[in-house]
């Protein structure tokens, strides 16, 4: 019952006329099942610069300080400073200094990755479980608590797209294509 | 002067801290000799051990480790307020060989183990494809898969090499985030083609089905290239803490790529700057700019024995034994110092040497029992060649904290006692 399936390589080779020969390929079973673009679109995380992947909804930095103290201030600390979890805000060393403040608004060049990581990642304790409009509040709350946007903002997808991080051209895509 | 001159006379440097291995294999053998009689004693107690007289133990379906050496043990640093976001670094110092056991793989975990049940869990590959596609464990065990001895080291390796003083730990407390297995799993460009990728697509975005599901962006070129949807670790299904039931294998680049519990694929146009390839796993340089997506390892060499912790009890002969590996290929030469780099002297390499694989490496070394400081030095087949600490740090500051791999150095007292030293 074996049958072991071998494309005839060489003959590709010749009908192509490529120089280099080719290693004979080993065929594979196709056992992908289709998945439908709803069904996909509901599983989907990733949120990038441009703001794709961002759903609806919105939050404002008013309700993202009372979803901070809650969910969040226990490891960062209340004012997002640090404590068992990294500093999110407060930098005061520059990124040139020897011991630099990497903060959200010191050091993160995009702030769609706030929205990103927070609803896929927060909080620790029960990941995935905050809505859209509560990941908006915390994205505002955070970008406030830098200095980056006003008290009294609401952050939805367009707008959170569209603040520009102090941080954005700070890297160096060393191997990136 | 980095050779012996060829009219010395074939004698090991006794006195000088120097390294010769043709005089040591002409000699090692009266060594030997010499330490013999001692060792022949210790055995002609056999007579009264008790396991020669009474029937051992029955078999077992999964076999242990004795439980004399209980102490080779991975060490947990993790965050005390959750308990599964941490490390665990193999113990590189007591073992041999290239091969990390299963039990021993390190470990870089953000939110703990997840326990997952493979008849639930599906990688699916969407994006820019012509179909996407879901697939179950079943299924992908019957594809074509392919096995390779591989390295993965985590970006955070040794980085306590950057500080100012030499931290005092055992080797594999501070270099143990990497490790070295057989991974056999399905080449990723037979799943992308299944799909169909978009001629224009660029990136891959990997997550994983932790608490987090965290994602990282790897670029597709490397996807085709060489990417594995990993199986197997070691001849046996991956370990949960390892990426059961499935993880991705990226040959050379780091750790944090090699994305497992593997269970989503989207293809795109641009990384998705996820949390952990921007303000994590990017080095800060003096200037204040920092490098991102520095994925490949690079050429790098330990001397697990002797190393820090471990005391020569008297002058005598010692075996140097360390790994080498590079994420740029194969190892193609260790030397190896015992006077802080004055002089250097090739290293044996075990072969085979393969690309991006731990390669051991081997040299007698005759201690005068005068304090000496032991360094290896790697060089690689595409040329690179591992920096001393002085000369990494001029290039990068020490402000990156990912991806130090510069020259580590053992110093040994004038008591054998061998500790880290800059």
């Amino acid at each position: 019952m074996f049958r072991i399936l071998i494309s005839a390589a060489a003959a590709t080779t010749l009908l192509t006329g490529c120089a280099t020969p080719l290693a004979p390929r080993v065929e594979a079973p196709k056992l992908g099942v289709p998945v439908a673009a709803d069904a996909l679109a509901a599983q989907t995380l990733n949120v990038f610069p441009d703001g794709r992947g961002l759903p609806p909804g919105q939050g404002s930095v008013k309700e993202g300080a009372q979803l901070f103290v809650r969910h969040c201030a226990g490891c960062h600390g209340r004012d997002g400073r640090g404590g068992t979890a990294e500093e999110l805000t407060g930098a005061s060393r520059p990124l040139n200094h020897p011991a630099a403040d990497k903060t959200i608004g010191s050091y993160w060049p995009f702030a769609t990755t706030l929205f990103d990581f927070i609803r896929r990642a927060k909080p620790m304790t029960a990941p995935g479980t905050l809505n859209a409009d509560e990941v908006y509040a915390l994205s505002a709350w955070l970008l406030h608590a830098n200095g980056l946007i006003a008290a009294d903002a609401v952050m939805d997808a367009a707008r959170l797209a569209a603040v520009r991080m102090p941080n954005r051209d700070g890297f160096i895509r060393v191997e990136a294509p | 002067m980095a050779r012996k001159p060829p009219d010395t006379p074939d004698q090991p440097r006794v006195g000088e801290g120097r390294l010769d291995r043709r005089g040591f294999l002409k000699h090692g053998a009266a060594l030997a000799a010499v330490t013999t009689p001692a060792g022949a004693q210790a055995t002609q107690a056999g007579g009264d051990l008790p396991w020669l007289h009474v029937p051992g133990q029955p078999f077992s379906a999964y076999g242990q480790p004795s439980p004399h050496e209980r102490y080779t043990a991975r060490r947990i640093g993790a965050n005390r307020a959750v308990a599964g976001n941490g490390v665990s670094f193999t113990p590189l110092e007591d073992l041999d060989g290239t091969i990390t056991p299963n039990g021993l793989h390190f470990e870089r975990h953000h939110n703990g183990v997840p326990q997952i049940d493979p008849a639930q869990h599906r990688l699916v590959v969407h994006g820019r494809v012509r179909q996407a596609l879901s697939f179950d464990v079943k299924s992908l065990l019957r594809y074509p898969m392919r096995s390779q001895m591989l390295f993965i080291e985590c970006g955070g390796n040794s980085n306590a090499g950057w500080h100012a003083e030499p931290i005092q730990r055992p080797a594999g407390s501070v270099h143990g985030l990497v490790s070295c297995a057989e991974w056999t799993g399905v080449p990723l460009s037979i799943l992308l083609d299944e799909a169909r990728v978009d001629p224009g697509a660029s990136w891959v975005i990997a997550e994983g089905a932790d608490a987090g599901a965290m994602n990282m962006s790897i670029p597709l070129g490397k996807m085709r290239e060489d990417c594995l949807v990993a199986l197997y670790q070691n001849g046996e299904r991956l370990r949960p803490e390892n990426g059961y039931p499935m993880r991705l294998i990226v040959p050379g680049w780091e750790g944090v790529l090699h994305v497992k519990w593997l269970q989503r694929l989207e293809v795109g146009d641009q990384p998705v700057m996820s949390r952990n390839e921007t303000s994590k796993y990017t080095e800060l340089l003096p200037s204040g700019k920092a490098r991102q997506f520095t994925f490949t390892m690079g050429c790098k060499s330990l001397i697990t024995s002797p190393s820090h912790g471990q005391t020569l009890r008297q002058p005598d002969v010692y075996q140097i034994s360390g790994l080498a590996w590079s994420g740029h290929g194969r190892i193609a030469r260790v030397e190896v110092s015992a006077d802080n780099g004055k002089h250097w002297t090739d290293a044996v390499l075990q072969s085979p040497a393969l690309p991006r694989c731990f390669t051991r490496f081997r040299l007698p070394w005759r201690w005068d029992g005068k304090p000496a400081v032991l360094k290896s030095r790697a060089t690689d087949e595409a040329g690179n060649v591992q920096p001393e600490r002085a000369a990494l740090i001029a290039e990068r500051g020490r402000a990156g904290y990912f991806h130090y791999h510069a020259i580590v150095a053992w110093a040994v007292e004038d008591d054998g006692l061998v500790s880290h030293t800059y």
